[in-house]
């Protein structure tokens, strides 16, 4: 269903910085197709980001997030060469998980 | 607990995506559906959010950044940043006033990482977007308003 995430963590002197790029349709519920029913709403709930086991976000979302999401934040504790983990979840129940190298 | 048409629908949704590629288990993908506030996402009005977020009230701060555009030229990809001074600062929410319901977005912040956040939201139409900060007990807010020539809803 969804294309992986793009995920950019850069390590700087001050922290990681992480851009996350997903990919998902974030559908309100609102909107009417073409013969003019509502599209049902599907949409991310949860993202959760962790580095060694610590969860270093975690975000609830409604519809209202853009098409195709973008978030970025930045942590401490991470050093170049340890993994990140991203992982969402949506209103169906539909999950990916994706893993970066911080740079 | 299946006590309508959309939750069987939710659950057979899961059910199917045992199948999709995900690492969460089950139980983890049902519990963290579970746990998303789903009140929070369904309220209107600035205030209501906020008891449903646990709040009692908010206190204005200029300590909370917001960085958006001041005109919007497409109302279903806004940039927003929110960054917050406030120490101990635990969870940052994006409101949107004039959206069908009023929260847009909410960041968890664990002790560790910074409290700035950026990520791009809809806007149905020119509206005042609240940057809510949760700091222990309290809740402090800060207001921009964004004009938005084409709104973000799908009308």
């Amino acid at each position: 269903m969804a294309d992986p995430m793009r995920i950019r963590a850069t390590a700087q002197p001050d922290g990681v910085e992480v851009r996350v790029l997903m990919s998902h349709e974030m559908e309100t519920g609102q909107r009417r197709d073409g013969s003019g029913n509502l599209v049902p709403a599907h949409f991310i709930q949860t993202v959760t980001v962790t580095h060694s086991g610590k969860t270093v976000l975690s975000a609830d979302w409604g519809p209202a997030v853009a098409k195709n999401p973008y978030m970025q934040f930045k942590f401490q504790g991470g050093k170049k060469g340890d993994e990140l983990t991203v992982t969402w979840v949506d209103s169906k129940g539909e999950t990916r998980t994706d893993k970066a190298i911080i740079n | 607990m299946i006590g309508c048409r959309r939750d069987f629908l939710k659950l057979t949704g899961v059910f199917g995506a045992l199948a999709t590629i995900g690492v969460l288990s089950l139980e983890e993908a049902l519990a963290q559906q579970a746990a998303w506030n789903k009140a929070a996402f369904e309220t209107k009005s600035l205030n209501d959010t906020i008891k449903a977020l646990g709040g009692a009230g908010v206190t204005q701060s200029a300590d909370i950044a917001i960085n958006a555009p001041d005109i919007a030229e497409n109302g279903a990809v806004v940039p927003v940043g929110v960054a917050s001074k406030i120490p101990n600062t635990q969870a940052v929410y994006i409101l949107v006033e004039k959206n069908p319901n009023s929260l847009a977005a909410g960041f968890r912040i664990p002790a560790g990482t910074e409290p700035n956040v950026t990520t791009r939201i809809k806007m149905g139409q020119t509206s005042n977007v609240h940057a809510v900060i949760k700091a222990g007990d309290k809740f402090f807010i800060a207001t921009k308003e964004v004009k938005v020539t084409l709104g973000g809803c799908g009308g």
